[in-house]
């Protein structure tokens, strides 16, 4: 089998939404650009749906709109606390969304993620799919020169590699440039598509044309593990997911489908899929350990985006968007070398960290550091506070002869005894300081 | 590259239904008599049933067509498609016939079709079948419609014949408009085996093929019959066991097995159960392995997906045991077992087999 | 010795969906595939080429789109690619569509060289029908060869060829000669993956896209929706059966209880049963 002779500008491996942003921005440079990925196609290991953030693709792709698959813009946000019977809620809606340029969209990974990719394809890039990068290739003295996959005919040279390869970062730790993950510091998340009538959803959720609900919940749903819930409406099909730290899942031994399970069948969820066909199975995993728990980002040669880079913000459940960031970043970073005719050493890439820490990529992922670690800690958080939420509300609701002030001091009293006056006023301390 | 025929049909009328001139003397239904090694594959008969309430509903005849190497045995074989309500055969014997092939096959159809005119056509979607009725339809540039489960008459006498589409999970009406004869295949099994009335007596149009051994390009060199000890029986058994991956490993394959030894019947599966390598691609059971029509079918741990669905819904009784009660086979079996297969398939064996070994020696 | 392999983009059908209102397809996020039924054709004729020497052009007939599928088979290791691509071809049948590739195929062999041997695969895995592959031959006049399970011999001078093929109850060993079209049994043979090196060189391969001018086609009357003798009338999904099926108790209950009361039941719908069972049997 001969080997491949020339030598690219860039690899880049995964065509996830780091990988395809750095791809796309250094393919339309004019840099010379392969991408490699392991799936049939770029998103088949992606089916689910998720919420893509128009900020971030705008900034690679600023007419994206034009032809990128969008299911819907989202004018509605509801965060509902959840006890087993009941729910609490905050819904936020505004005719505000429904502007010319929305800001957050529903989207099919495995629909965007092949947009994405044939963008880059137009761009320039070269791409090629069912190919997996097995181990990066160095020299003598240790600086990645290439790669090598799992198909004959090896290794790919560049002068430097995007390793855009996902949560897992397999490329990275075998190569010895990243240690293991943590289960700590990683969520694993279900997820199905359940198929709808566009009508049905439409009447089910309030909706018009494009328009789109998201719904995140939290509290028993993840019997007193860390993790949340979410629902999103796409076109005709609704996803919906439940994720919960990996180290608590194996703690508690409980099944993570029989959690998307029993989500399903939640009073205030059940009638919002009823009837819908379910289409897809997923589970994946969703690096959440923050900014302490990033791996190194570059290296002589190397260099990491997106989840791979543990880029991820669990609060605001933002992840994409810091992939395209960061992996546009990256890309702008070699291009801006290439400009400059300097080497892609761990010196002069140290510009990629300085672009993350002046965007708002390294930013958030700072302001929410300690936030992981709390909310691990503080089980109570996630589990206790719904329940009297859900209390309150009910005592307060309930009209049943009993006088209003009766009434306060009941709801006054429950709370003392469940959490203690001292424990509410330390779990709000304790999440203020995190926040800051 | 050879002379291609001229494609004929100067001009398609397009969608409009209205029959050129031409066709307009085509009348009555055809049935394809698959005759081999001297046997008449069952698909045929199945069709001459089907065939004959389409001629009825035309108020036309129906006609089996029989092709093959020895005059006396098509002879014979006439027989057999006039007790399965045939009111003629037409008969063309030619030693070249003897083993199919597809050139002189097609010809001799062809041939025939352009002499006798029928409007409807039918063969079995054997692989015989299948490799002639594309050619003929080829030759003759007129529709054929594949692996049909339904077919019927519309107000206006012409050909609806039905067939499942998009992986089986939609079905289809497709009609032949402004060519004849109207051609479709459809599968063993899709359609009830007739009963036959022996003695009943039709009419013999004989055709001479005028084709001669050098002409004929292909040669059989060998053919090599399929040891029938191996091979399954699966769609003309009455009782029929299957599993899925409900049976979690291959080792459990054998409970399917037993039950179906047991039962004296045959065994298949679904088409994981191909895919993984556990067993043959001869026993699976759909829309691409077999059609079944078995008095029993127990299904275990099969989830029921509409492309095994299709196979297996001309069974008299579908028994499924299937762990999950919400599991797409209890929507088309009639009994639901919700409970798991690897403990309820054993039990079953040894009730049965007490049953019938019980009975038998006090019988 | 030049070999031409037809394959098919088709919708990947285990991930297709029907609206369960309105009985349409929901395409969402359905990705399509190569037929997998073609890449035997596309395996056998890669593995006569490396045999003897030559070269593959694989064609479809699709929309422009139907391009990824040519690259995913020069990435497996076929030389050329054509696409086939005009609306005119929209709605066509089956015969239309072997109308449109035969045409084609005479084209590649004016412009390539003729092709000793034209692969299809078995059938479609949406179409379905098995036809297209009979078709081209009878257009073209080739020997026709279906359902191959193995090619024992090619003699190039000679001009014939020897394959199994699967026939009713048997395999038969046919010779004929050359051209012929053969359709690859599935299962005969294991589809080979390509070395990087033909990946890159499919994901850049310029590729051929004719219209049907291009292609030499001038009757258009044979093409789509004018040269298809079928139409679809109606599309419908499957009626739901009437009745529920008759659950059987087992909850609480040992596998042997639930066992008799299958048998039970299984005997009350079906009086004659016992009895058959009891004749099967004795007679072992
Ligand atoms: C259930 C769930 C819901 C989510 N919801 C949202 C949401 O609503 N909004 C949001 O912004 N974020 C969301 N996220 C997070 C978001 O999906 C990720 O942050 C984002 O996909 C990261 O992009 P990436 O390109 O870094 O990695 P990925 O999307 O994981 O892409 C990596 C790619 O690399 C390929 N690959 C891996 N290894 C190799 C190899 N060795 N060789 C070749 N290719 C390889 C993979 O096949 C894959 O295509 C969600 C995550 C999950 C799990
Ligand atoms: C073009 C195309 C053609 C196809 N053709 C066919 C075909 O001809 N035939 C065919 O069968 N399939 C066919 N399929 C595949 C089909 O879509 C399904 O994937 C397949 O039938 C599923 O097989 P299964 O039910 O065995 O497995 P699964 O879908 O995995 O179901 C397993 C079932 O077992 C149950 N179960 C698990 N454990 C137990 C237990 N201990 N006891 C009892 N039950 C248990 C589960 O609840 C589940 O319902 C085709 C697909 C396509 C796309
Ligand atoms: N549009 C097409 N383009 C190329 N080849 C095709 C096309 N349609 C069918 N074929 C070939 O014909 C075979 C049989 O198709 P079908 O008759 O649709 O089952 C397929 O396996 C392909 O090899």
């Amino acid at each position: 089998m001969a080997t491949v002779q020339e030598r690219f500008d860039a690899i880049v491996v995964g065509a996830g939404p780091a990988g395809n942003a750095a791809a796309y921005t250094m393919a339309k440079a004019g840099l010379k650009v392969l991408q490699l990925e392991r799936g049939e196609y770029p998103g088949s290991k992606n089916v689910q749906g998720a919420i893509l953030y128009a900020d971030a693709l705008e900034k690679i792709i600023p007419d994206f709109r034009e032809d990128a698959p969008l299911e819907r813009h989202v004018i509605e946000q509801r965060i509902w606390m959840m006890d087993d019977s009941s729910h609490t809620g905050m819904h936020y809606r505004s005719e505000d969304f429904n502007e010319e340029k929305p800001n957050r969209y529903t989207i099919i990974r495995a629909q965007f993620d092949r947009w994405f990719s044939s963008q880059v394809r137009e761009a320039g890039g070269i791409v090629l799919c069912e190919t997996t990068v097995t181990e990066l290739v160095k020299d003598t003295k240790g600086n990645v020169i290439g790669v090598l996959t799992d198909r004959h005919g090896g290794p790919l040279l560049a002068d430097v590699v995007v390793m855009a390869e996902g949560v897992n970062g397999l490329v990275g730790q075998r190569s010895g440039l990243r240690d293991e993950l943590k289960p700590d510091n990683v969520a694993l998340a279900v997820k199905e598509m359940h198929f709808l009538p566009q009508e049905v959803i439409e009447s089910r959720f309030n909706l018009k044309g494009d328009a789109g609900v998201v719904i995140e919940a939290m509290g028993t749903i993840t019997k007193g593990m860390t993790g949340t819930g979410f629902l999103y409406t796409n076109k005709e099909s609704v996803s919906i997911g439940i994720g919960c730290i990996v180290s608590d899942m194996s703690k508690s031994g409980i099944k993570p489908y029989n959690l998307l399970d029993s989500f399903k069948s939640h009073p205030s969820i059940a009638p919002l899929i009823a009837g819908s066909e379910v289409k897809e199975y997923v589970a994946h995993l969703i690096p959440e350990g923050g900014f302490r728990a990033m791996p190194e980002i570059y290296g002589n040669g190397w260099i990491v985006a997106g989840d791979a880079a543990h880029l991820v913000n669990a609060v605001h459940r933002e992840g994409s968007n810091l992939a395209m960031t960061s992996g546009r970043l990256a890309g702008e970073t070699i291009v801006w070398l290439k400009r400059r005719r300097e080497p892609c050493t761990s010196v002069n890439l140290a510009e990629y960290k300085k672009r993350l820490e002046d965007s708002f990529v390294l930013k958030d992922m700072r302001k929410y550091q300690k936030i992981p670690a709390l909310l691990h800690g503080n089980r109570q958080l996630l589990d206790l506070y719904p329940r009297m939420m859900s209390g309150i509300a009910q005592t307060w609701l309930r009209v049943d002869g009993k006088a209003k002030t009766a009434k306060e001091s009941e709801i006054f009293k429950s709370v003392r005894k469940q959490r203690g006056l001292a424990g509410l006023v330390a779990d709000g301390l304790r999440f203020a300081r995190a926040w800051r | 590259m050879g002379t291609a025929p001229t494609p004929a049909a100067p001009s398609r009328a397009g969608m409009k239904k209205e029959l050129p001139e031409r066709f307009k003397s085509y009348k009555h239904v055809w049935v394809f008599i698959e005759y081999e090694h001297g046997e008449i594959h069952p698909v045929s008969l199945e069709l001459l049933g089907e065939g004959r309430k389409l001629a009825n509903k035309l108020g036309v005849e129906l006609a089996g067509v029989l092709l093959g190497g020895n005059r006396a045995a098509l002879q014979e074989a006439a027989v057999q498609v006039w007790e399965h309500d045939a009111d003629l055969v037409y008969i063309c014997a030619d030693p070249v016939l003897e083993h199919y092939r597809n050139e002189p096959y097609t010809k001799v159809m062809t041939d025939l079709v352009n002499t006798y005119q029928p409007e409807i056509f039918l063969l079995g979607a054997t692989v015989l079948g299948r490799d002639l009725a594309g050619a003929v339809a080829t030759t003759l540039l007129t529709g054929l419609t594949a692996d049909c489960t339904e077919l019927a008459i519309d107000d206006e006498g012409s050909l609806a014949a039905t067939r499942p589409t998009f992986g089986g999970s939609l079905l289809c009406t497709i009609h032949t408009l402004n060519f004849r004869p109207q051609m479709a295949t459809i599968r063993p099994r899709v359609m009830a085996m007739p009963p036959s009335a022996p003695g009943k007596k039709g009419r013999i149009i004989e055709h001479a093929a005028g084709l001669h051994e050098i002409d004929i390009i292909t040669k059989v060199l060998r053919f090599i019959p399929d040891r029938d000890s191996n091979k399954a029986q699966l769609a003309y058994a009455d009782i029929v066991v299957a599993g899925g991956m409900g049976l979690r490993s291959p080792e459990n394959l054998q409970l399917v097995r037993a039950l179906a030894s047991v039962l004296g019947g045959e065994w298949g599966g679904s088409r994981p159960l191909v895919q993984k390598g556990w067993m043959d691609a001869d026993r699976q059971i759909g829309q691409t392995g077999k059609t079944i029509r078995p008095k029993v079918y127990i299904a275990a741990g099969i989830s029921g997906a509409i492309q095994h669905r299709v196979g297996v819904e001309g069974a008299d009784t579908i028994i499924a045991i299937n762990t999950d009660r919400n599991a797409p086979i209890f929507d088309f079996a009639h009994f639901a077992v919700v409970g798991n297969a690897i403990e309820i398939l054993p039990a079953l064996t040894d009730a049965f087999r007490k049953r019938l070994s019980v009975n038998r020696l006090a019988g | 010795m030049h070999i031409v392999v037809c394959i098919k983009q088709v919708p990947d059908s285990a991930q297709i969906r029907v609206h369960p209102v309105t009985n349409t397809i929901m395409r969402q996020g359905v990705p399509t595939i190569i037929n997998p039924y073609d890449l035997f054709a596309l395996e056998e004729a890669l593995r006569l080429r490396d045999r003897l020497g030559g070269t593959v052009t694989v064609l479809t007939m699709g929309p422009p789109m139907a391009e990824d599928s040519l690259r995913k088979a020069l990435g497996i290791g076929a030389d050329r690619g054509v696409l086939l691509t005009d609306r005119f071809f929209a709605g066509s049948d089956t015969l239309a569509t072997s109308f449109a590739l035969s045409q084609a195929i005479l084209k590649i062999g004016e412009t390539w060289g003729v092709p000793e041997v034209v692969f299809t695969g078995k059938q479609t895995i949406d179409g379905d029908t098995a036809q297209v592959g009979p078709g081209i031959a009878r257009r073209l006049g080739l020997q026709q060869l279906t359902y191959v399970s193995a090619i024992s011999e090619v003699d190039l001078a000679g001009k014939s060829i020897t394959v199994s093929r699967r026939a009713e109850g048997g395999v038969q060993e046919l010779k004929t000669a050359l051209p012929a079209l053969i359709t690859m049994l599935e299962g005969s043979n294991e589809v080979r993956r390509g070395s990087i090196g033909d990946v890159l060189r499919g994901a850049r391969a310029e590729l051929v896209t004719w219209n049907a001018a291009a292609a030499g086609i001038t009757e258009m009357g044979n093409c789509g929706l004018r040269g298809s003798p079928t139409v679809v009338k109606r599309v419908f999904a499957p009626k739901a059966r009437a009745t529920k099926a008759v659950p059987i108790e087992t909850r609480e209950r040992d596998a042997e209880t639930i066992a008799e009361d299958i048998i039970a039941q299984l005997y009350a719908t079906q009086p004659a049963l016992e009895a058959e069972l009891l004749r099967t049997a004795a007679g072992y």
